[in-house]
């Protein structure tokens, strides 16, 4: 098999950018290039992968942010590099919307529009810049929520060749863009964190938030980090999962799968090559838990992977992080490369076993969150999901099988190990054990990141987070983000446990509580979910592809001129995507908009 | 989880499809256990010589305890399993996919079985409205992921767009394509081993492409027409019968197929010859065929011209249709 390149070449820029991350072009790297007859094949179903496949991701993000677009000629450098074919290094490049393959001028502003932004002046600061003209130095683009919710609006700046950089309660009335393509981040405040119950005596996944320097592994240590895994290290896989198992840990990535299940196949496997992963792609409209943890509490994550990858029996760990948490990657690559260096991570650390972490950002796709798309994001493919089963544990990250834990979760794991799993079962309730993250948004006079033991009550989390500001009224709560549903304040006495929920018909999600008052315009909210799932949707199965347009469509219908039958085709078309889809982007994407209509939200 | 219960050193596999009881291999799917007990089952992105991709989903069929149905083509029998293939969840299923296809694809060159699946799944692809626009050539091979524009409900927006006429072999009309990845595997793992193309782009917006968006000549492809065999919707066609379905001379009726082994070289790959007018229209080969799975090379699959040099006699119309064909781009 030959592989066919374009004669495009890089520019010394762009191939200083690629040999970055793939290291200079070997002596062998012609022969690679030309023949590719050392291309290894294994069978993905319908891709060619080479053995240095998942560079490919790597390498378009660094061209990207170095140079602020991906040029042919760079793309075939890649392509050449990593005997990749060109059609299908194109196809992975222009499935990523942090990804241009046109040209770009050097800064561009990804300014967040969903639900809170859109309702926190996100709409008035587009139009300002949209009649302030555009700059051939700077262009912005609509963007869905960026996990800053708490601090809207917020904009994700990419900047060629300098740090990308995120803009939080930016003020609609300032022009974040001047006129000559500057952008003036006057009031934009780049990475505080607002965790309004810092401090507080009983906290246990927050504990460390605001008391410890993230950037310090010192301080880490001092605040009792790594305690964890010298005990998981006495103890051994084994015990470590058991204590998992005693846990009664259940996933808090949405699925609320219990944690022990994954752990135990895997840790059991006869396969002895094996992954973990930890999924920080936290992308789910008005979720922001999983930042505050890795940008406040780095070092924890980092243990909790290394617990998790010692207890399966995994030697390489990957942390799938989304492209627009710079300062979380930040914080992130410096604790691994401050746990390397301190024999924390890397072959046989100095607790006596090798593990390592490889950090991988996403760039700009909700569907990578998905276990199995981000799989094979990693793996250099398109962020499409696997049809299951196999799951992830049999056949997972490189056909291996591969424990895959949201953030939270992982972090959940050092108590366990530290006080043991019945303790961390005695909290919460008998199927929700232990402490929940929630992030509250929206109408609420303090939004934040709040902690809570199981067993809270949506009302609870209201007022914690301050309730309603003066003279608003609570009118509807979206729980568990875009792919949840909104509930009315009747519900405010429910536990908001997994049990609770699943019982009143509804999920948590990722613990997305998005309080909305009376003065909301529904119509526009439910638009604005419609367009997300349409731009987000992978667009590999029927179903889900054109069932997201239709639904946009019988929405946009609706709010014009209310028909029965536009809400009766959205049930439909709602039952063939939960039926018949690959994934749960599809089965979830019309709960919240159904929910809405039967709610009488419209009206 | 479920696991399949099903271990190496079994015989067979037992379950119940529509209430009947039916044994097949080990490994075996549900479409070959309902195929075994002549249950049809439709299928689009399905075909024997590739990998499934599963995604089309118009195979889904109802199993007992999963919470969603399963698409029948990749989902391997388990002991026990008790499948429904016509129950109201399934139809419903099947219906709403071909109305997505329908209202959004052109399906008129498609497979003649599309079309009685329309009726007997009672689909109605024009209850979501007046079809949107065509875009403008090569506008959605340049769509950035992530956000669109304004949709009003007026219309139902579709994959319309002019055909892309780059060679003298075969053309592309991406109206008539209904992502089923077919092409993408027939082109790269499953056979012909080039990867000219590949899917492009994300959602909505996601197409086949050649890297760049290059045209056919410029990229990587080797003219195989592997992808053409493969394609059951007509998007890929040959050159010579998209010129005479543009002159309303395409005769499928009148045509005749002629088999024979191709004469370029010793491996004997069987070609079937489909005459009109005593003209090779186009060329394909059994899809059961041992040597070829359906798949041939630029020689077997183009190169007919030789044995219909007519030289100046005995030119007919079909001959001025099929000489627009030889033209690298269209008038
Ligand atoms: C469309 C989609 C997006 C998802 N995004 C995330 C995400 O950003 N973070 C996450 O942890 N899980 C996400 N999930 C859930 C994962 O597929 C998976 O269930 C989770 O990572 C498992 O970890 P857990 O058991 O610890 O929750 C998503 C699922 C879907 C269907
Ligand atoms: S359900 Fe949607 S997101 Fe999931 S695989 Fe299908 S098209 Fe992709
Ligand atoms: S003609 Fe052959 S090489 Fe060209 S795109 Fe089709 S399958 Fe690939
Ligand atoms: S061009 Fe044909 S074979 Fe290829 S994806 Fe479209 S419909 Fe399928
Ligand atoms: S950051 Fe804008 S809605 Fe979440
Ligand atoms: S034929 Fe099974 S999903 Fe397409």
């Amino acid at each position: 098999m030959d592989l066919r390149f374009t004669d495009a070449q890089p520019t010394a820029a762009e191939r200083e950018a690629v040999d970055s991350v793939l290291g200079p072009a070997g002596v062998d790297s012609h022969q690679r290039v030309r023949t590719a007859s050392n291309l290894r094949i294994f069978a993905t179903g319908m891709q060619s992968v080479s053995d240095r496949r998942h560079l490919l991701l790597p390498a378009l993000e660094t061209v990207q942010s170095e140079i602020g677009w991906v040029s042919e000629g760079a793309l075939m450098h890649i392509c050449r590099e990593l005997s990749v074919p060109p059609a299908e290094a194109w196809g992975v490049a222009t499935f990523y919307s942090l990804i241009s393959v046109d040209p770009s001028p050097p800064v561009v502003l990804h300014i967040c529009d969903d639900i809170v932004c859109r309702r926190a002046g996100a709409l008035e600061l587009m139009e300002g810049l949209e009649s302030n003209g555009r700059t051939p130095d700077a262009r912005w683009l609509p963007s869905p929520c960026l996990g800053q919710c708490d601090r809207a609006p917020a904009a994700y700046v990419q900047r060629a060749g300098e740090d990308d950089e995120v803009l939080v309660s930016i003020n609609p009335e300032t022009r974040p863009m001047g006129p000559d393509g500057s952008i003036l981040s006057t009031n934009g405040q780049t990475d505080t964190v607002a965790v309004p119950q810092a401090g507080e005596p009983h906290l246990r996944l927050l504990r460390r938030v605001g008391t410890v320097d993230p950037g310090s592994l010192d301080s880490y240590l001092e605040a009792g980090g790594y305690r964890a895994l010298e005990k998981a290290v006495e103890m051994g896989p084994a015990a470590v999962v058991a204590e998992v198992k005693a846990s009664g840990l259940r996933g808090r990535g949405g699925a609320a799968f219990p944690a022990w299940i994954k752990w135990e196949a895997v840790a059991n496997s006869p396969e002895q090559v094996r992954y973990l992963i930890c999924n920080a792609d936290e992308s789910e409209p008005g979720t922001f838990k999983d930042r505050v943890l890795m940008e406040d509490d780095p070092f924890s994550v980092i243990e909790a992977m290394t617990i998790s990858g010692l207890a399966v029996g995994a030697r390489q760990g990957y942390l799938y992080i989304r492209g627009e948490y710079p300062l979380a990657t930040r914080r992130l690559r410096s604790a691994i490369h401050q746990a390397r260096r301190a024999g924390l991570l890397g072959e046989s650390t100095t607790r006596g076993f090798s593990f390592d972490i490889d950090l991988r950002r996403g760039q700009g796709a909700y569907i990578c969150g998905e276990e199995t798309a981000l799989m094979n994001s990693i793996e250099g493919l398109r962020g499409e999901p696997r049809n299951k089963p196999p799951f992830p544990t049999d056949s997972g990250l490189f056909g291996k099988p591969t424990v895959i834990n949201n953030v939270e979760t992982l972090c959940n794991v050092l108590d366990i190990v530290t006080d043991g799993g019945n303790s961390f079962a005695s909290s919460g309730t008998p199927q929700s054990t232990g402490p929940k993250l929630f992030c509250l948004s929206g109408s609420v006079r303090r939004p934040g990141t709040y902690e809570v033991e199981f067993g809270a009550t949506l009302g609870d989390l209201i007022a914690l987070a301050g309730g309603l500001p003066e003279g608003r009224r609570l009118r509807a709560v979206l729980l568990g983000g875009a792919a949840g549903s909104f509930v009315l304040p009747d519900l405010l006495e429910m536990p908001l446990t997994f049990e609770a929920a699943s019982e009143a018909g509804i999920s948590l999600g990722s613990g997305v509580i998005m309080a909305f008052d009376q003065h909301t315009d529904f119509g526009d909210i439910l638009a604005r979910i419609a367009a997300f799932f349409r731009d987000e949707t992978c667009g590999q199965c029927v179903p889900c592809r054109v069932g997201t347009v239709r639904v946009e469509e019988a929405l946009a219908r609706i709010r014009r001129d209310p028909q029965p039958g536009d809400s009766k085709l959205i049930e439909e078309i709602d039952l063939a995507m939960r039926d018949a889809s690959i994934c749960g982007l599809g089965h979830t994407a019309a709960i919240a908009l159904r929910s809405a209509l039967e709610l009488g939200l419209l009206e | 989880m479920t696991r399949p219960d099903t271990t190496e050193t079994q015989q067979s596999v037992r379950l119940t499809i529509d209430g009947a009881p039916v044994e097949v291999r080990p490994g075996a799917t549900l479409l070959e256990a309902c195929r075994q007990m002549g249950t049809d089952v439709p299928t689009l992105c399905y075909l024997e010589t590739l990998t499934p991709v599963n995604v089309c989903r118009i195979c889904v069929v109802e199993v007992e305890r999963n919470r969603t149905l399963v698409p029948a083509c990749s989902r391997i029998a388990e002991e026990n399993m008790v499948v429904k293939t016509d129950s109201e969840r399934v139809r419903h299923s099947r219906k709403m996919i071909l109305e997505f296809l329908g209202s959004s694809v052109d399906l008129s060159a498609a497979e003649d079985e599309v079309e009685d699946w329309m009726r007997q799944y009672q689909a109605e692809p024009d209850r979501y409205g007046p079809q949107s626009a065509p875009s403008a050539a090569g506008e959605r091979d340049r769509r950035h992921p992530g956000h669109h524009g304004e949709v009003n409900g007026r219309t139902a927006e579709g994959v319309h767009q002019p055909t892309k006429v780059d060679n003298t072999l075969y053309v592309r009309d991406y109206s008539r394509c209904i992502l089923c990845y077919k092409c993408v595997e027939a082109c790269g793992i499953d056979a012909q081993g080039t990867y000219a193309i590949a899917v492009a782009g994300r959602g909505f917006d996601a197409r086949i492409s050649t890297e760049m968006d290059l045209p056919l000549g410029d990229g990587a492809c080797v003219f195989c027409g592997n992808c053409i065999g493969v394609c059951p919707t007509g998007a890929l066609m040959f050159r010579s019968e998209w010129e005479l379905r543009q002159a309303e001379m395409w005769d499928p009726d009148a045509q005749e197929v002629t088999r024979t082994v191709c004469s370029y070289c010793g491996v004997g790959c069987n070609l079937e010859l489909h005459t009109q007018d005593n003209r090779i229209v186009k060329v394909t080969s059994p899809q059961d065929h041992d040597v070829t799975s359906g798949h041939l090379c630029i020689k077997g699959r183009f190169g007919y011209d030789y044995v219909q040099n007519l030289g100046d006699v005995d030119r007919s119309s079909i001959d001025e249709v099929l000489a627009k064909a030889r033209r690298p781009a269209p008038e």
